[in-house]
């Protein structure tokens, strides 16, 4: 199971990646996609949507479960990850990488400090 | 040709779309001697339709063996057991199927003038009765076609007497073993549905209730005996609490067939329930419909019934009544599934008060037989009897490996439809048993034995049950790839 | 008792494995006061013999114009349903079995009904139909519904011209959503006015419903309706209540329907005093997860066969509760099995053949029905097998008369429609021969000498 240690994780299980450019890339975690099984749709909020940390900007759905997805910072969405329409498997495949599902332009860069690191979320899936 | 014997008796069968030739066909239209109506002179040319490409092109025969080899695909009750819980899968009734198809009734217009429909009223009439006896409540109405449209009625009309008191209130409360059809039909009521945490014995928590239950909940839902199979012992001192607060209490009567003739809704305290005649009466399930889901009420929301309700006149003659000022609605096109309360009707004066008495001892005889024969060799969650059906959970068998979906596949090659899996949600790994009081001992008695040889399996050699079913038309399908890439029709018709 | 194996000796055994002295133990739980201490007072039990006398009694009390003089649609048409369906679906695999959870020993029903949501698309012209709905009018309700929801509005139009009764199911399904249903007159027309449906829509109109044909028969005009809704974005619902005109005429979805509803009752199954019945519910690939009740999808098994199962499961009430497309869970699937079967027993040809039956009979009748002495079309309208005829007498009075002598006519307007008092329905179709309407022509006739 992966934590790669450049990111931030939230307790919901979303990771991110912040760019220079301050855009964050945000996805879910390998740990969620194997609890969730197989991903056959991802639900995204639309390209300009304001969303706050900690509110659902979409929705991740296996076949027999359906997961709220939580925005751990706040700001912008400026892009989507449209390949997810027709290959919901990428988020499985490679959640980290090709499975990104949202970008954001962060309002508050500070926001991550309050974020997890790689060692306290891998602790916090070994609890449950 | 494109379908052929498998194996022996074993038939493929492609689809329908496309086949036969030009020139054959499976029905002709009665001689009328009436003259011939050019379409394109009658209707507007544009809104005429090309062809039906990809209808099929076939005569009697062939479309009879189609259907009949996919039918050969199916398991069903009359094959061998079906405990799907809180489906009540019991036998039914063949005397029902020639009550329901008696030409009178089948061919009866629904708009028909009342005073020649006095034979199909009588019954609708009869049955209200009956199931008002039944469930020791005050009046009925017939119309909602399913369960879930029935309970969408209830809250309808609690709604309405709530309005009436001078507030509709806000919420409404599910315990968290409740079937999805529960908090679902709350929100088309434009109520927000709260769950309501269960005790460690799976059964209502009084101080969770006493937390929660406020004056903006509207009603409290409750299944009894719960979807754990298990009575509701304080259901007293429930609705006590919840009309105390001035709420009221509706029952889903998916589990009816625990308690017939032995205990009544009404006498619980509960204001408004639902049955369901596809489950408790025997009515058949049809591969997913059509059922019905009439609901009792107390006197008190009898006004809100949907329209038009039976009467009876003076004379005796039953009429249709339309002025019911209020009334929630109407929920259906005309009076619900009639052909469907033939059958329960039927069912109903079959059994008569005996008869349905001993249903409920059967069927919780039979599940609680089930109980002490797998004790031992499934983690069964909350202690003590069950009613008419159990929940067992895959806890040991995850030791090796093997989880619910396994068993139930592997109970496939053993000849059994599964029960019910993963539900309820709060028993991790459930599986639901109900047999209902049509099996026989012996029955019980394969099932349990293939049931321990599975638990062996899982010890001895789990990977072989990873691969079930393997005795099937088809194995194990692809349900990621039906969601990520739907194909849910055909595209050569039409 | 006949359907119980469990006799006083398998009792005794069960109870000894149980580990109960008695029965009564295991009802334990039940409280005291919430037991019943006197038998049900209900009726029985019958045997059979008896269970069939009393409802063949019961039976004789319908004493109805049998299917050949019934000249009433609205709702309900008269149409012969081959044989072999009945005995089809009386396989005891189709019509035992329940929702089919284990596709592997489901494959049948699911096959029929992947027929059943092949037909349906293609028929109303959409890409994609689900597995029924209850009927027609809950259907309409739950396509409102969803299209309020994909929308994000909260108003819909709806002419008077859709069946009084699917109108009314509608309002009783929104009436706690928030949902705006806005009535648009349109009967005196007898068909909708494409800018009158326009100037009732704005922004916040979500959807627009017209029933083609509509409930006094006549062909709406789809293709100018949808170019009506488009500057408001509202969504364009098509209703049919009468799929059998679908042998001839497109569906809504080839004229813009976003969604659409039919009620299918003509297909399979049985007038049966209005019930079972069999909603049909159909959308756009865009939309197909949004939509309300199950879906059979095909894929393929370990084996690489082809096989059907459950899909898209994620929006209904198990697994979404709360935030489900809609609380539906078992629906009409063995009347969508038999439409399934009917439909393909009548095939390319039958399904034209028999709507052209439709077409002849209706007009005969309606020629017939004109040449009495002022008996008029209440409309000049274009109509498949059902139109509207104004009486110059009280309708009421002879309908009565009709049906006291064995004809079941109309009905009469007036009971929806105030100011038609005297406008009637007529519905014929392939069953209705010369002779019958002939019959059901002179007897009007002398009704108005």
């Amino acid at each position: 199971m992966d934590f790669p240690k450049d990111l931030k994780y939230s307790k919901e299980h979303e990771w991110v990646r912040l760019g220079d450019d301050g855009v964050a890339v945000i996805g879910i975690t390998a740990f969620a996609q194997d609890e969730l099984g197989d991903i056959v749709f991802v639900e995204t909020p639309k390209v300009g949507q304001n969303l706050k940390a900690g509110q659902t900007f979409g929705v991740a759905e296996s076949v027999k479960t359906v997961s709220d997805l939580y925005s751990p910072v706040s700001g912008e969405v400026v892009e989507v990850n449209t390949n997810l329409l027709d290959s919901p498997e990428l988020v499985n495949e490679s959640p980290f990488g090709d499975g990104w599902m949202i970008k954001i332009k962060m309002d508050d860069p500070a926001e991550l400090g309050s974020l997890l690191s790689s060692q306290d979320y891998q602790k916090l899936t070994q609890k449950g | 040709m494109s379908s052929q014997s498998q194996q022996g008796l074993n038939f493929t069968e492609d689809e329908i779309f496309g086949r036969g030739s030009p020139g054959r066909g499976g029905y002709t239209p009665p001689e009328s001697g009436l003259p011939a109506i050019d379409p394109q002179s009658a209707l507007p040319i544009g809104a005429l339709r090309k062809d039906l490409a990809g209808f099929p092109n076939l005569t009697e025969p062939e479309v009879t063996r189609h259907y009949t080899r996919m039918s050969q695909w199916n398991f069903a009750v009359d094959l061998n057991f079906y405990p799907l819980g809180s489906c009540t899968m019991k036998y039914n009734p063949r005397i029902n199927e020639a009550v329901a198809r008696i030409s009178g009734f089948s061919t009866l217009h629904p708009l028909a003038p009342d005073n020649q429909a006095q034979g199909t009223l009588e019954v609708i009439y009869n049955l209200e009765r009956w199931l008002c006896a039944i469930s020791g409540m005050d009046a009925a109405t017939l119309q909602p076609a399913a369960g879930a449209h029935g309970e969408f009625t209830g809250l309808l009309m609690i709604r309405a007497a709530l309005t009436a008191r001078g507030n509709p209130r806000k919420k409404v409360l599910l315990p968290d073993s409740a079937h999805g059809t529960n908090p679902a039909s709350t929100v088309y009521c434009g109520y927000e549905a709260v769950t309501l945490p269960s005790g460690p014995d799976g059964r209502i928590d009084m101080a969770q209730l006493d937390r929660l239950m406020d004056d903006q909940t509207a009603a409290l839902m409750v299944t009894n005996p719960n979807t754990l199979g298990i009575f509701e012992t304080d259901i007293l001192e429930v609705s006590k609490l919840v009309h105390d607060r001035g709420g009221f209490l509706y029952c889903d009567g998916a589990n009816l067939n625990a308690f017939l003739g032995k205990a009544r809704f009404g006498d619980m305290g509960v204001d408004v329930a639902h049955i369901n005649l596809h489950k408790t009466f025997s009515t058949p399930h049809g591969g997913g419909g059509p059922g019905a889901g009439p609901v009792v009420v107390k006197q008190e929301l009898e006004p809100y019934l949907p329209f038009p309700l039976v009467e009876q006149t003076g004379g005796g003659d039953y009429r249709l009544e339309y002025d019911r000022p209020m009334s929630v609605g109407r929920v259906h096109g005309f009076f619900g599934n009639t052909g469907v309360l033939l059958r329960a009707a039927a069912y109903t004066l079959s059994m008569g008060p005996e008869g349905l008495a001993q249903v409920a001892e059967a069927a919780v005889i039979n599940a609680n037989y089930i109980r002490a024969r797998l004790e031992g060799h499934y983690h069964i969650p909350y202690p003590g009897h069950c009613m008419h059906e159990l929940v067992i959970t895959d806890k040991i068998q995850n030791e090796y490996g093997v989880t619910t979906l396994d068993i139930a596949k592997a109970l496939i090659d053993r000849g059994f439809h599964p029960p019910t899996i993963y539900f309820p949600s709060i028993a991790r790994g459930a599986m639901m048993i109900e047999p209902t009081e049509t099996e026989s001992l012996e029955t019980l008695d394969q099932f349990c034995d293939a049931m321990i040889e599975i638990a062996g399996e899982a010890r001895a050699n789990p990977e072989s049950l990873k691969a079930a079913p393997v005795c099937t038309v088809r194995a194990r399908l692809d349900e990621a790839t039906a969601a990520r890439r739907p194909q849910l029709r055909c595209s050569m018709c039409g | 008792m006949r359907y119980i194996p469990l006799s006083p000796q398998d009792k005794e055994k069960a109870l000894a494995t149980i580990g109960a002295s008695s029965v009564d133990q295991l009802f334990a739980d039940i409280p005291e006061a919430a037991r019943m201490n006197h038998p049900l007072q209900i009726p029985g039990p019958l045997p059979e013999m008896d269970l069939m006398d009393w409802f063949e009694t019961a039976a004789e009390k319908n004493t109805h114009a049998g299917p050949r003089k019934t000249f009433i649609g609205a709702g309900a048409y008269v149409h012969h349903v081959p044989v072999a369906v009945d005995h089809l679906i009386s396989r005891t695999e189709f019509f035992t079995c329940y929702t089919p959870y284990q596709p592997e020993v489901s494959q049948g029903t699911l096959a029929a009904i992947y027929e059943f949501q092949t037909y349906t698309a293609a028929l109303l012209g959409m890409e994609v139909a689900n597995a029924s709905m209850y009927d027609g009018p809950s259907a309409l309700a739950e396509a409102v519904i969803m299209a309020c929801r994909v929308t994000g509005r909260d108003k819909v139009v709806m002419p008077d011209l859709v069946h009084p009764h699917w109108r009314q199911v509608v309002q009783t399904y929104t009436q706690h959503l928030g949902i705006d249903i806005i009535l648009a007159p349109m009967a005196s027309d007898g068909v909708c006015d494409p800018e009158k449906l326009a100037a009732a829509m704005d922004q916040r109109t979500a959807a627009v419903v017209v029933q083609s044909p509509n409930f006094f028969g006549h062909v709406e005009d789809m293709a100018a309706i949808n170019k009506a809704r488009e500057e408001s974005g509202a969504l364009l619902i098509g209703a049919v209540a009468e799929p059998m005109a679908l042998g001839l005429l497109q569906g809504p979805g080839a004229s813009g329907a976003d969604i659409c509803v039919a009620e299918g009752r003509s297909f399979g199954g049985s007038l049966g005093f209005g019930g079972p019945a069999l909603g049909m519910f159909a959308v756009q690939n865009s939309l197909a997860r949004k939509m309300p009740g199950r879906l059979v999808g095909k894929t393929k098994d370990t084996k690489g066969q082809d096989g059907y199962t459950l899909t898209l499961s994620t929006r209904e009430q198990h697994i979404r509760r709360e935030k489900a497309t809609s609380n539906i869970c078992s629906n009409q699937a063995l009347m969508a099995t038999a439409a399934a079967i009917h439909i393909s027993l009548l095939g390319q040809n039958g399904l034209r053949e028999t709507a052209l039956a439709n077409l002849a009979a209706s007009h005969y009748l309606a020629e017939k029905m004109t040449a009495i002495p002022g008996v008029k079309m209440a409309f000049d309208q274009p109509f498949f097998n059902e139109f509207a005829v104004t009486l110059p007498m009280d309708a009421q009075r002879i309908l009565g008369d009709l049906a006291s002598a064995g004809y079941l006519a109309g009905p009469n307007l007036g009971r929806w429609y105030p100011e038609m008092n005297n406008t009637i329905l007529l519905c014929a179709t392939e069953v209705h021969s010369k002779k019958n309407i002939d019959a059901l022509v002179a007897m009007i006739a002398k009704g108005t000498v």
